[in-house]
């Protein structure tokens, strides 16, 4: 009797040592698993963007485990769904930090849910990887940005559409999803319009809700703001209205070479289900193409369709790769070879070694890590095809610097541009 | 190696061939079309001239503008096959293997794109021409001033509306051949308007102003734009055109173009309007009958219609892998099949939930709230929670042009037809048949029903099912414009419950005025107040409404009526 209740005692007291002890600590040597989370939407209205990264995330950690892992370690993946829920995505992302204690996130896409997560990262000291072009305005220690910033993403387009090459663009229609993401790059773009001479009227900005469908009178709107003068439209209107707007822009007989419009988010997965003869010749800037020929770019589309296969995913071999999914791509493999190099999986320790790190990417370059926390990127500028790929008709020499502070917005300049 | 014009002809015996091949895209009677046009221009402009690789050589290269220029070289003398490697461009079925050796193909066969002979060349050789909108703008100009010559007085029309859009001045001459050629008198005002948009370009200030003047009876809104210069101010704040008498025309030509762009806007607007009132009234008619008559608070009325759009996917996929040579007329037999799919359920809704909660309109909503989350959960597990891909038959994308700056889309014109079929169905069922003359009867007086003989149970789970099946048919023509997702009835809920609450509970000719009222008011109100301040309004208007008249726009008279 004595013996036994003994024995519980000391099973107890190891368990609790074992519980109590710093898991990253003690376990850094060790065999087990590293937890990784994944916090995309995989319903409601950014299901349509966001589901496709999920997938993509979970084919890269199977592609490093089959390699060995990290540091001999499997990923171990934690997905979890926020639906479309900006508030769900903070909660999801404290679950995931505390309950599951992962190391680290991927995950996000439109801007207010990373704003809603946010605060979480930087309480509990986590880390997130954030795999889709945005506004800039931001740079936390918590957080890498894999997308591209304004500079690498909306005034290069801006500025293509204003050369006599992109059409000599004199009026502009800024059309986007009401909130922050929309709003802060319209505010942007208006400022570098207007250092470029536009006059207030050739400007028009209009905000649709989230989920919106009846795009009527935009349309027709738009078709009366080009009777005064060469318009060019730039969408940022984010997930499943796209669809809408697509289907009514060509059934309205809205062509591209007299009224072109340049999406910042549509990308090949969005196209993907739409008719895009209608569309041929509107444009879509990104920092990677699945139309672009180069070898990591070939591997890197086999991986992602034999993945598809072998899980057989809805869609099969029609599915797309996309700039965000690239994103994604490389976010992990920067993030691996990070913990490599800081032989720890430690927030702290990852940061620093973040810091410089190369990846021969999809796009064609060898990218590398800035110390402001986001990547340099190539920019291209793409025509969407009747096949609903894109051809690139510019595009930079190579790789250029992320500036997330604007010069476009006051009160920016002279702000560090490091973390 | 080109073939001289004079075996240019329709019987040359390569010809038919390689032409449907390039053509891939277009009818062999449009074929013959552009070929006999082409005859005829050979003889009007070209010399025997032909294509040569020197002319194709930029076509190989990154620079877009260099391309753009050649096309302007191949149109200086244009012959069959500048139309066929035109059309070849502008479809992405030209390639190159290198500067000299060009090729037109499907990805199958490909022929030798300056002989039009057959060719095998390498498969992993071929890169393709890209051209981007400047070019493709281009092409297109080029193609329609070709058309111009067609014997088909429609394709003449098209051509010379996409000429009076862009009128590149590489082709003044060609359309200047094909006004000397025009018989019909309208077609030949509205070509001249063409050759004085040409004519803005001259250096002759007395030609100028003439052509200035005349585009004024242009009413192609895109004339704005080639005349918008001669009003404009250069950055120094002087005119672009020193000439005020000049400025003074374009002004009146100006105004000329707006005043005739009015009837077009103003007919757009109303347009949009009825077409989103016929959605509104598609997704509420079926609450007109179980909110309306039934008095049943149902909050799961958007899944039926979510239900209606499934079954429309349904239906699609069973058409692509068994029929696919009918897939175009899917959506024929999606409509009773959303129909019962909707009906179907919500009969087994009323037997084994609705009917106990009669006369208790808050355990109603409550229940009914919960079967809505249960069929958004079942469909999320069914199809998943991506929204699917419902595609548009053909026949139903595009539009149709009624006025030169009003394209009417055949989706919106054909839900339109359909809801107003359906309200005349739901009408007839209800004042003509006598399933509706119980279901009127139950409605107005239970007891008194009851009494005379009425299986009352049988009629509320009919009449339910009419209502959810309805619904259906909305989800249906939803599936045509939006997105097909396990929460899109969420998004129509409380549209639904508006125009029935404006129209008047159990009216339907309130339900059909109210539709097409917030329709109408909601797109008129948006091009000055944008889409969400529209929303707001029209809710703001129907509060204040309802304050006013509680019963609605119909009201029922007489004891019928519940008080």
């Amino acid at each position: 009797m004595k013996q036994t209740r003994r024995s519980f005692i000391q099973a107890a007291a190891g368990g609790a040592l074992a519980t109590a002890l710093p898991s990253g600590q003690a376990f850094a040597q060790s065999k087990d698993p590293i937890k990784v989370g994944v916090l995309h939407s995989l319903s409601g209205t950014m299901a349509i963007s966001e589901t496709s990264l999920k997938d993509c995330a979970l084919m890269t950690f199977d592609e490093i485990n089959a390699k060995g892992g990290v540091m001999g370690r499997k990923l171990e993946p934690v997905v979890v769904d926020p639906a479309s829920n900006w508030p769900l995505f903070a909660e999801k992302a404290r679950q995931l930090l505390t309950q599951d204690k992962v190391d680290v996130v991927f995950g996000c896409w439109t801007s207010v849910s990373r704003k809603s997560v946010l605060p979480v990262f930087e309480e509990l000291n986590g880390l997130l990887f954030y795999p889709v072009q945005y506004e800039g305005e931001e740079m936390s220690k918590n957080v890498f940005y894999t997308g591209a910033a304004p500079n690498q993403q909306a005034i290069p387009a801006t500025e293509y559409l204003m050369s006599p090459e992109g059409g000599g663009a004199k009026r502009f229609y800024l059309l986007g999803t009401d909130y922050v993401y929309p709003r802060t790059t319209n505010k942007i773009l208006r400022a570098f319009l207007k250092s470029k001479g536009v006059k207030e009227t050739d400007i028009e900005e209009v905000y649709t809700p989230f989920g919106h469908s009846d795009y009527q009178t935009i349309v027709a709107n738009i078709k009366k703001f080009s009777t005064g003068g060469k318009t060019c439209v730039i969408s940022t209107i984010n997930g499943d209205s796209n669809v809408p707007f697509y289907k009514e822009l060509g059934n309205a007989g809205l062509k591209a070479k007299d009224v072109p419009v340049v999406a910042f988010s549509v990308g090949e997965e969005e196209l993907r289900g739409i008719d895009t003869k209608p569309l041929v010749g509107h444009l879509a800037a990104w920092n990677y193409f699945m139309s672009l020929k180069n070898p990591q770019n070939a591997a890197f589309i086999k991986l992602w369709l034999d993945y598809v296969k072998a899980k057989g995913l809805q869609g099969g071999d029609k599915r797309v790769t996309n700039d965000p999914m690239e994103a994604t791509y490389v976010g992990i493999h920067m993030w691996k070879q990070a913990v490599e190099k800081a032989k720890s999986t430690k927030v702290d320790d990852v940061r620093k070694a973040m810091y410089g790190q190369k990846f021969p990417a999809p796009d064609g370059f060898t990218i590398q890590m800035g110390d402001n926390h986001h990547l340099y990127k190539p920019v291209f500028i793409g025509e969407i095809r009747a096949d609903g790929q894109f051809n690139v008709v510019w595009k930079t020499k190579g790789p250029i610097r992320a500036q997330p502070w604007s010069q476009y917005i006051d009160g920016n300049q002279g702000k560090p541009d490091h973390v | 190696m080109a073939m001289p014009a004079g075996i240019a002809k329709p019987g040359a015996p390569a010809g038919p061939l390689m032409w449907r091949s390039a053509f891939s895209a277009c009818s062999w009677r449009e074929w013959l079309v552009v070929v006999v046009a082409l005859a005829l221009l050979l003889a009007l402009v070209a010399p025997a001239f032909a294509v040569t690789a020197d002319d194709l050589k930029p076509l190989a290269s990154d620079d877009f503008a260099d391309k753009a220029t050649a096309v302007d070289t191949l149109m200086s003398a244009p012959d069959e096959r500048v139309a066929a490697i035109l059309a070849a461009m502008g479809s992405d079925q030209l390639f190159f293997t290198d500067e000299t050796h060009f090729y037109i193909g499907d990805g199958t066969t490909y022929v030798d794109a300056i002989t039009g002979a057959k060719a095998e060349p390498k498969a992993d050789a071929l890169k393709p021409v890209e051209i981007n909108n400047r070019v493709r703008g281009k092409i297109d100009s080029a193609q329609s001033a070709l058309a111009l010559l067609s014997p088909d007085r429609g394709v003449r029309s098209k051509a010379i509306e996409t000429l009076a859009g862009s009128p590149d001045p590489a082709l003044a001459k060609l359309v200047d051949a094909a006004v000397a050629k025009e018989t019909d008198p309208a077609l030949k005002a509205r070509l001249e308007l063409v050759q004085a948009a040409f004519a803005l370009k001259s250096d002759n200030p007395a030609t100028r102003l003439a052509a200035i003047k005349a585009l004024g009876r242009s009413e192609n809104p895109q004339t704005r734009l080639l005349l918008l210069p001669f009003v404009q101010k250069n950055a120094d704040g002087s005119f672009v055109e020193p000439d005020a008498d000049t400025r003074a025309a374009a002004q009146t030509s100006l105004d000329a173009i707006d005043r005739s762009q009015k009837k077009g806007e103003l007919l757009g607007a109303l347009f949009s309007g009825v077409s989103l009132g016929s959605i509104l009234l598609l997704v509420a008619l079926g609450l007109a009958i179980t909110y309306g008559l039934m008095g049943v608070i149902n909050m799961a009325h958007g899944e039926f219609l979510m239900i209606g759009a499934y079954a429309t996917y349904v239906v699609q996929g069973i058409f692509r892998s068994h029929f696919p040579g009918a897939e175009n007329w899917y959506l024929v037999a999606a409509i009773p099949a959303a129909f019962l799919a909707s009906a179907i359920i919500g009969a087994v809704l009323e037997r084994t939930v609705i009917r106990f909660l009669y006369g208790r309109p808050l355990e109603t909503l409550l229940a009914t709230f919960g079967i809505s989350l249960l069929l958004i959960q079942a469909s999320r597990t069914i199809f998943g929670a991506q929204n699917v891909e419902v595609a548009n038959p053909s026949w139903m994308s595009g539009g149709i042009e009624v006025l030169p700056n009003l394209i009417l889309p055949w989706n919106r014109i054909y839900i339109i037809a359909f809801s107003a079929i359906v309200v005349a169905l739901v009408w007839a069922i209800l004042n003509l048949t006598r399933l509706g003359l119980f279901v009127r009867a139950v409605t107005q007086n239970r007891a008194m029903a009851g009494c005379v003989g009425v299986r009352t149970p049988r009629i509320d789970m009919l009449a339910f099912a009419i209502g959810a099946g309805i619904a259906g048919l909305g989800g249906v023509a939803l599936s045509q414009i939006s997105n097909v997702g396990p929460d899109m009835g969420q998004s129509y809920i409380i549209d639904s419950f508006m125009v029935v609450v404006l129209g008047g509970v159990g009216q339907l000719a309130g339900t059909i005025v109210g539709a097409l009222g917030l329709g109408i008011v909601s797109k008129f109100l948006e091009p000055f107040s944008g889409a969400v301040l529209a929303k707001i309004i029209v809710l703001v208007f129907i509060i204040l409404f309802i304050q006013r008249r509680p019963q609605g726009m119909f009201a029922l008279k007489g004891r019928s009526a519940e008080a």
